[in-house]
């Protein structure tokens, strides 16, 4: 008996309620199991603790009345049963990935150590041309190699190479077509809107569901779609942002639709498109270290084990070894960014 | 120079109108049918009436100056000639046929190859270097590189940018890059040039320069340009014919001279009333025209083009001399510096002689 049973006899719903009491009740909650144990008493009426009217109070009026788990649960079946059908189609679809991220580790694991590092050192020095930068990113690769955390220091940087490049070869096109459609870019902010506030976990959830955990496209899903937005965003604002009388200048001399894009919008959304890419590799880094609860190599692993089994140090200098590969990308990108930008003013 | 009448007509604007707003035919409808006003069409239609019934014939080799203040319409006007914007009503006739009815494929050609465009912002391509933005209109047409690389370098020279080729824009002054994009209009060697005030964002003195610089250019290649400015001075520099907006409306077109010293409306009046007039009238518009020079006292020979400045200085101020006028070759006329004196004092208003205010 519950306190709102009243209301379900004002409205003469009696019947049906009980009807609900022969069928048995759904889930049971873990509050109700532990209520029944401590065998406490419905307490006296009092307005002070009147209850809100929610489904599992009303489910105590009435036993027909669904239970807030009964909808949770709801969306778990239906979940479950589109499962077969939505893997059928993105199992082949997402299986690339799978295969750029085995590629990329197996390329990054077996390439030996002088060989890669000095790699590593030739990039940052072709992308930002600063020596400075180079000494300092080989002074941490350096150490991170003498603690013994190289493997899962270029694990990391594997994964980030893949799903950032991915990010940008998809997140490019798709801002471009926001730039071009306020229809389209009213139907995707909110998206990406979501996909920035969601916590990062709650994308593994219906990853999990969906293909199996040791596959690693279901860490590059959930890296991506984390990762993905500044990267659309900033090309969109970056196209938009374009001075309007430059592109009359290149409507006036008779350039097509795609000498435009090519030649004017996308060079002079550069800057913002990098600005994108910065965050985007930033937020790629962020996400590697959560995807490791679903078997994503790297650093993260070893923070994972930091906090399994209480391994504080482990935990604590891999965390420092992450900060050291985000200031490494982020100081590198940035850079390259400031280059854009002198050539550009 | 062949007497206006007897040019070919390059571009010709016939009944054009421009309304914005949300449903402009029906806006149109209102103010051809019903007669309204551009502040009437506002107030009850909530649209702006941009042109109203332009009609304007730009003849080839000229240079057409179209003036008006902010909000007179001019920008938009010349934006409908290369149809960056596409009119409510009319048509533009560009060598004989009509730039409205052009696929977007023709219009791309004729933007490429016929119509060159200066604009007020300069405008110019940040990443590119100063010879590659000259050379826009070429690359875009599909040359090599090792094509128009030389052309636009040559017409760099030619507006004064020798060996700054390969810097970026953002090198240079606001001179310098206009500099650019009068190479860019050139390099494209398009007939028509439309300037869209193309000086107004430039400083005096250098303004002065550039308006030297298209004079001494149009000398030698004879372009059709189509000018937009809102400065009288400039406008009376430049024009071989003038044509003066406002509120959307053409209110005279006519050749400077006869503007400055026939103005057809208060509005006109008033601005010509700053102008320093001997700088702008020539000669030939106030001279007596007569063969008959016996029995007076000839202080000189002056040209009929010279400007009434000129012949002040000339005369030392002096207002009881009298010169020849000729053309060149032969005397055409007889020129009063007391006569020249009455022509400075500003006319008013030809229909009602009433000043505005």
């Amino acid at each position: 008996m519950g306190t709102y049973d009243q209301i379900f006899s004002t409205f003469g719903l009696e019947s049906w309620c009980e009807s609900g009491e022969q069928s048995g009740g759904g889930p049971v909650s873990m509050a109700d199991l532990l209520a029944q144990n401590a065998g406490t008493d419905i307490p006296a009426p009092s307005i002070w603790k009147l209850p809100f009217p929610s489904m599992d109070e009303l489910h105590e009026s009435c036993a027909a009345f669904p239970q807030s788990r009964a909808l949770t649960k709801s969306i778990e079946d239906g979940f479950l049963s589109i499962k077969d059908g939505l893997s059928f189609v993105l199992d082949p679809l997402t299986q690339p990935l799978s295969w750029f991220l085995e590629g990329s580790l197996w390329l990054f694991e077996t390439t030996p150590w002088w060989i890669m590092i000095p790699a590593l050192l030739v990039l940052v020095m072709l992308v930002s041309r600063s020596g400075k930068l180079v000494a300092f990113v080989g002074a941490s690769l350096l150490l991170l190699a003498f603690i013994d955390y190289y493997t899962f220091s270029v694990q990391t940087l594997a994964v980030i190479f893949v799903c950032a490049f991915l990010c940008v070869m998809i997140g490019v096109p798709i801002g471009i077509a926001m730039s071009r459609s306020d229809r389209l870019q009213r139907i995707v902010i909110p998206i990406l809107d979501m996909l920035q506030t969601l916590p990062p976990f709650v994308y593994l959830i219906p990853l999990i569901f969906l293909f199996s955990v040791t596959e690693p496209k279901l860490y590059g899903i959930a890296i991506i779609l984390y990762a993905i937005v500044p990267v659309i965003r900033l090309t969109d604002l970056g196209i938009r942002l374009v001075d309007k009388d430059v592109i009359e200048a290149a409507n006036a001399y008779g350039m097509t639709d795609r000498q435009k894009l090519f030649k004017v919008e996308i060079p002079l959304a550069l800057p913002n498109i990098m600005a994108g890419v910065n965050q985007t590799i930033m937020m790629s880094l962020a996400m590697v270290v959560i995807a490791s609860l679903v078997s994503a190599p790297g650093l993260g692993v070893l923070v994972l084990r930091g906090i399994r089994n209480l391994e504080l140090g482990v935990g604590l200098v891999s965390g420092l070894g992450i900060v050291l590969l985000a200031v490494i990308l982020d100081r590198t990108t940035k850079l390259a960014l400031a280059r854009i930008n002198t050539s550009q003013d | 120079m062949a007497p206006r009448t007897e040019r070919e007509t390059k571009i010709a604007i016939h009944n054009l109108y421009k309304v914005f707003g949300p449903d402009p035919d029906a806006a149109l409808n209102a103010v051809q049918e019903g007669g309204l006003s551009k502040p009437e069409l506002l107030e009850h239609h909530n649209h702006v009436l941009g042109l109203e019934d332009i009609n304007v014939d730009v003849k080839a080799g000229e240079i057409t100056v179209i003036m008006g203040l902010s909000g007179s319409g001019k920008s938009t006007l010349i934006r409908h000639v290369n149809r960056l914007i596409d009119p409510t009503a009319g048509e533009i006739i560009f060598e004989g046929r009509n730039i409205l009815e052009c696929s977007d494929e023709e219009l791309r050609k004729i933007r490429r190859e016929q119509m060159s465009m200066v604009f007020q912002k300069f405008a110019l391509l940040p990443h590119k270097t100063v010879a590659e933005n000259a050379a826009l209109a070429l690359e875009v047409r599909g040359f090599a590189r090792s094509e128009y690389i030389p052309e636009a370098e040559k017409w760099l020279d030619r507006v004064g940018l020798h060996g700054y080729g390969d810097s970026y824009p953002h090198q240079l002054s606001g001179g310098m890059q206009q500099r650019v994009g009068i190479a860019r209009a050139l390099t494209s060697n398009a007939d028509v040039m439309l300037m869209d005030e193309a000086y107004s964002a430039l400083d005096p003195l250098i303004r002065t320069d550039m308006q030297d610089l298209l004079l001494e250019l149009q000398q030698e290649l004879q372009k059709t340009i189509l000018f937009i400015t809102h400065d009288l001075d400039e406008a009376l520099k430049l024009a071989d014919h003038l044509v003066i907006l406002k509120d959307g409306r053409v209110i005279q077109q006519d050749e400077p001279q006869t503007i400055l010293l026939e103005p057809s409306d208060p509005y006109i009046v008033d601005f010509v009333s700053d102008i320093n007039r001997a700088r702008v009238l020539r000669v030939r518009t106030v001279m007596e025209k007569t063969t008959a020079t016996d029995g007076m006292s000839i202080a000189g020979e002056i040209d009929q083009e010279e400007n009434l400045e000129t012949v002040i200085a000339m005369a030392e101020g002096d207002t009881r001399k009298t010169y020849l006028v000729t053309d060149g070759k032969q005397k055409v006329g007889v020129l009063r510096m007391d006569m020249l004196v009455k022509s400075l004092v500003p006319t008013e208003a030809a229909d009602d002689g009433a000043r505005a205010r």
